[in-house]
């Protein structure tokens, strides 16, 4: 049957991935923020995993929480990233150094 | 095998697999595509779980709204991504190295920890006789009523956020000027002609 641990794993893997994404799209700034959400889903996924494990529905609200963040994390990141393409006319991440006041 | 079983692997190996996609797809529009599939699989996975509203609020606010805002921005810049992707390679390496190190170690956590390691059937968190919707609402809107409201902050932040980052003040703004229109004396306002007769202006 399918428990707990299938779901850890589950989510153990796609949280590498998303970790794996960042060191292999270190240029493109959103596949970053994509390996980002995938990250935070991964999150979500153990946190629901373990909210019917304990019988508890307090994972869920918590997952919630993480949604409304990560919308909002997306919503900045992506604004910063038109910005910066809009004064620089390019998105490598080698330079983002340069925003720096 | 039951069906619930043969759910789990069908949402979980496409899940896996276009999250695979998309770090490793070469055009960001098919990986904002492939991000989609993979909300929608852990949808599917969240229904498994018995946790009904979640799933149905990551298809409306990750699909609906994150995914279809990521996909607007990779179309409205011009960016030239095959030369984003010339390093692809290069990483790889170093990337492979620590995602693998990075999952053996969480799996070894599993492992390792004996009260983790549960294939049992999970039990559902919502009460008997009651919507996922209505008793996460009885928790949400009790106890937790504070995170609701910081969290309906940090939208409106971000939301203000975004908006005051990327707008760009017009040249021409149809404001009105009430100064200006409070300032205007007779004399700049108006102007008496002396037209000759049998003459226009």
């Amino acid at each position: 049957m399918i428990g707990l641990t299938h779901y850890l794993t589950l989510a153990a893997i796609i949280f590498t991935i998303g970790v794996f994404g960042i060191f292999l799209n270190r240029k493109n700034v959103i596949i970053i923020l994509m390996s980002i959400e995938l990250m935070l889903l991964a999150v979500n996924i153990n946190l629901v995993a373990f909210s019917a494990y304990l019988g508890d529905l307090v994972g869920q609200i918590f997952a919630l929480l993480v949604l409304t963040v990560a919308a909002g994390e997306a919503a900045i990141g992506l604004a910063i990233l038109v910005v910066y393409f809009r004064n620089r006319g390019g998105i490598a991440v080698e330079d983002v150094s340069q925003m720096k006041g | 095998m039951t069906l619930t079983s043969l759910a789990f692997y069908l949402f979980a190996t496409v899940a896996v697999a276009s999250s695979f996609m998309v770090i490793s797809s070469r055009n960001p529009v098919y990986s904002v595509l492939f991000l989609i599939l993979t909300f929608f699989n852990s949808a599917g996975l969240f229904v498994l779980l018995g946790a009904e509203f979640l799933a149905l609020i990551l298809v409306v606010v990750y699909v609906g709204a994150v995914a279809v805002l990521f996909l607007f921005v990779v179309m409205m810049l011009d960016i030239d991504f095959a030369e984003l992707s010339e390093g692809f390679l290069q990483y790889m390496p170093i990337g492979a190295t620590v995602g693998l190190i990075l999952l053996l170690e969480l799996l070894l956590v599993f492992g390792a920890s004996s009260s983790l390691v549960d294939t049992n059937p999970l039990p559902q968190a919502t009460p008997e006789g009651m919507t996922n919707a209505e008793a996460l609402g009885r928790v949400l809107y009790t106890d937790y009523v504070y995170f609701f409201q910081a969290a309906g902050a940090i939208l409106l932040v971000a939301m203000i956020g975004a908006i005051v980052l990327t707008l760009v003040p017009s040249n021409n703004p149809k404001k009105q000027n009430i100064s200006n229109q409070t300032a205007r004396t007779r004399d700049e306002a108006s102007e008496n002609v002396d037209i000759e007769p049998g003459q226009g202006i």
